[in-house]
């Protein structure tokens, strides 16, 4: 099976500090759940942001589908069918929740089959629904959350890349945020998450790769990191 | 109580065309985060574009102003193209001074091409009946400008709050990488943006011409300033702010103007700079402004 996304020896330099080393990283199947972890300053954001066009490499590919994703430009990355749920939301305040998903869907035309994903969306987060109309700056931190991941999907993504959902939710809420995205790939979604809960990442995730210092120091089946003594000891605090 | 609601109207009539003006101040500022130093150069070049279609073609002030309405827009689009597209990733003040340099290149332009004397704008072709409501007189030009500023500022918010690439516009707005994230084409988002900001400042041009009838290189420059003020005073970047900005420095200006002491007045337009530094001092967010906390 050819593969549905790939890093290749990627190198990105902020001015003179090497701060992503040469690193590789693969999705094979569609539907699978790969997940990057690794500590704050590993890298991971600066990986995301070169995957959203936002930075240039020195050196490598990142290949999605048949696209070179270095040469798209970054407004046309979504069509490709590789959406982002960003790192700290990055929900739009001012617009209302249903406006929110509507940007979403913003390079989809037919109005009929976006309004039927939405009705969807308001299916399964009912607190969302509740507050359709307001603005989503009104909502709280874990409904933003599920907001920002409800408007990635807006776009009906081939590939979902998801950075840091965790960051700043209280721990019930993580769960929660958690058990979306395990229902999401149940679903068919293929999904990158990107990581600092090494524990919860490893708990849902196919495969991982670890981060550290910008390389990648380990990578394998998910289940089985959860129980390697290293990684354990490194990540999982025991 | 009379002179006191006439005068009322008077400034609303000026805020509206403040307001207007301001509009365009604030939704560039939003999108792109520039002072548009030339957006006060668009009603110059409209009030020109009215003067010349009904002196030399003999058109209605009506059909001239919506000829000039359109020739603003694409004024507006060429100067964000030329000037101002690839300036968009320099430092801020680099396009700031670009700004400035547009609009005093089209001032000395217009100055070379029709010579600074002033034109008179043929008032007869507006001629209208004075009002009356009971004991207060105003221009019916008064009520006309009032409406349609306020026609097109429902129409301005029905677009950003209903239309999705109005909606769009406030995305690019508030978060550039966001939208880039939903596929928002922002070259497009910007140029709509100096589109709609110059349509708002022709219209805003032939409101002002009927009652400020002289037309020169230079006539853009104060109000475009005071709009920027009002711009400022709303909580620059805010398009409801541009126009309760607009509405109430109208409103001062006119007042100050009307209750001053005779042998002050010369001082009256300093009034509207002093009301800029008060609110740079105390609320630099502007009224409606205010600092958004990150939530848990």
């Amino acid at each position: 099976m050819s593969t549905l996304f790939a890093i290749r020896d990627l190198h990105i330099f902020y001015g003179s500090i090497h701060a992503v080393k040469g690193i590789n990283l693969e999705i094979k199947e569609e539907g699978e759940l790969v997940s990057l972890i690794g500590a704050n300053g590993a890298g991971k954001t600066t990986i995301m942001h070169c995957i959203s066009g936002l930075l240039r490499p020195r050196q490598g590919q990142i290949l999605f589908k048949e696209y070179d994703l270095l040469k798209v430009k970054p407004e046309n990355i979504l069509e490709t069918g590789l959406a982002q749920v960003p790192e700290g939301r990055r929900i739009f305040t001012r617009l209302t929740v249903e406006d929110n998903l509507e940007m979403g869907a913003y390079t989809r035309h037919k109005k009929s089959e976006i309004k039927a994903d939405m009705e969807k969306i308001f299916q399964r987060f009912p607190r969302l629904a509740e507050r359709r109309r307001q603005p989503a700056g009104t909502l709280s931190g874990g409904e933003q959350q599920m907001l920002a991941i409800a408007r990635a999907m807006m776009s009906r993504p081939k590939l979902l890349l998801m950075d840091e959902p965790s960051m700043g939710l209280a721990p019930l809420l993580v769960r929660e945020v958690f058990d979306l995205i395990q229902e999401m790939r149940s679903e068919g979604t293929t999904i990158l998450l990107v990581e600092q809960n090494a524990r919860m990442a490893l708990s849902i995730a196919d495969r991982a790769y670890v981060l550290e210092t910008g390389r990648i120091v380990h990578e394998g089946v998910a289940s089985e990191m959860l129980h390697d003594e290293r990684i354990r000891e490194a990540y999982l605090g025991s | 109580m009379t002179y006191f609601m006439m005068q009322f109207l008077n400034g609303l009539q000026i805020g509206s065309i403040y307001a207007l003006i301001a509009l365009g101040y604030t939704m560039v500022y939003g999108i792109i985060k520039l002072i548009n130093f030339a957006h006060g150069e668009i009603i110059m070049t409209a009030a020109y574009f009215i003067y010349f279609f009904m002196t030399k073609w003999q058109l209605s002030f009506l059909l001239s102003t919506v000829l000039a309405t359109l020739l603003s827009v694409v004024i507006g689009v060429l100067i964000e193209r030329i000037a101002y597209r690839r300036l968009r990733n320099a430092s801020r003040l680099s396009a700031l001074i670009t700004a400035i340099a547009i609009s005093l290149f089209l001032q000395t332009l217009y100055m070379i091409l029709f010579t600074p004397d002033p034109r008179a704008f043929p008032m007869t072709a507006t001629r209208f009946p004075v009002l009356k409501l009971g004991k207060i007189i105003f221009s019916s030009w008064t009520l006309i400008t009032i409406v349609t500023a306020v026609i097109v500022m429902i129409l301005l918010q029905l677009f950003v709050s209903r239309h999705k690439a109005g909606k769009a516009m406030l995305v690019v707005s508030e978060d550039l990488k966001g939208s880039y994230l939903m596929g928002i084409k922002v070259n497009r988002i910007v140029a709509m943006t100096f589109a709609i900001g110059s349509a708002l400042a022709g219209i805003a041009a032939a409101l002002y011409i009927v009652s400020y009838p002289q037309i020169t290189p230079y006539m853009g420059s104060l109000p475009g300033i005071k709009a920027f003020i009002a711009a400022v005073l709303g909580g620059i970047g805010l398009i409801p702010g541009a126009m309760l900005g607009g509405f109430l420095l109208g409103l001062v200006e006119t007042m100050t103007k009307a209750y001053m002491p005779s042998q002050l007045t010369q001082l009256s337009e300093g009034v509207v700079f002093i009301i800029l530094i008060l609110v740079l001092l105390l609320k630099p967010a502007g009224l409606l402004g205010k600092s958004e906390s990150e939530k848990v």
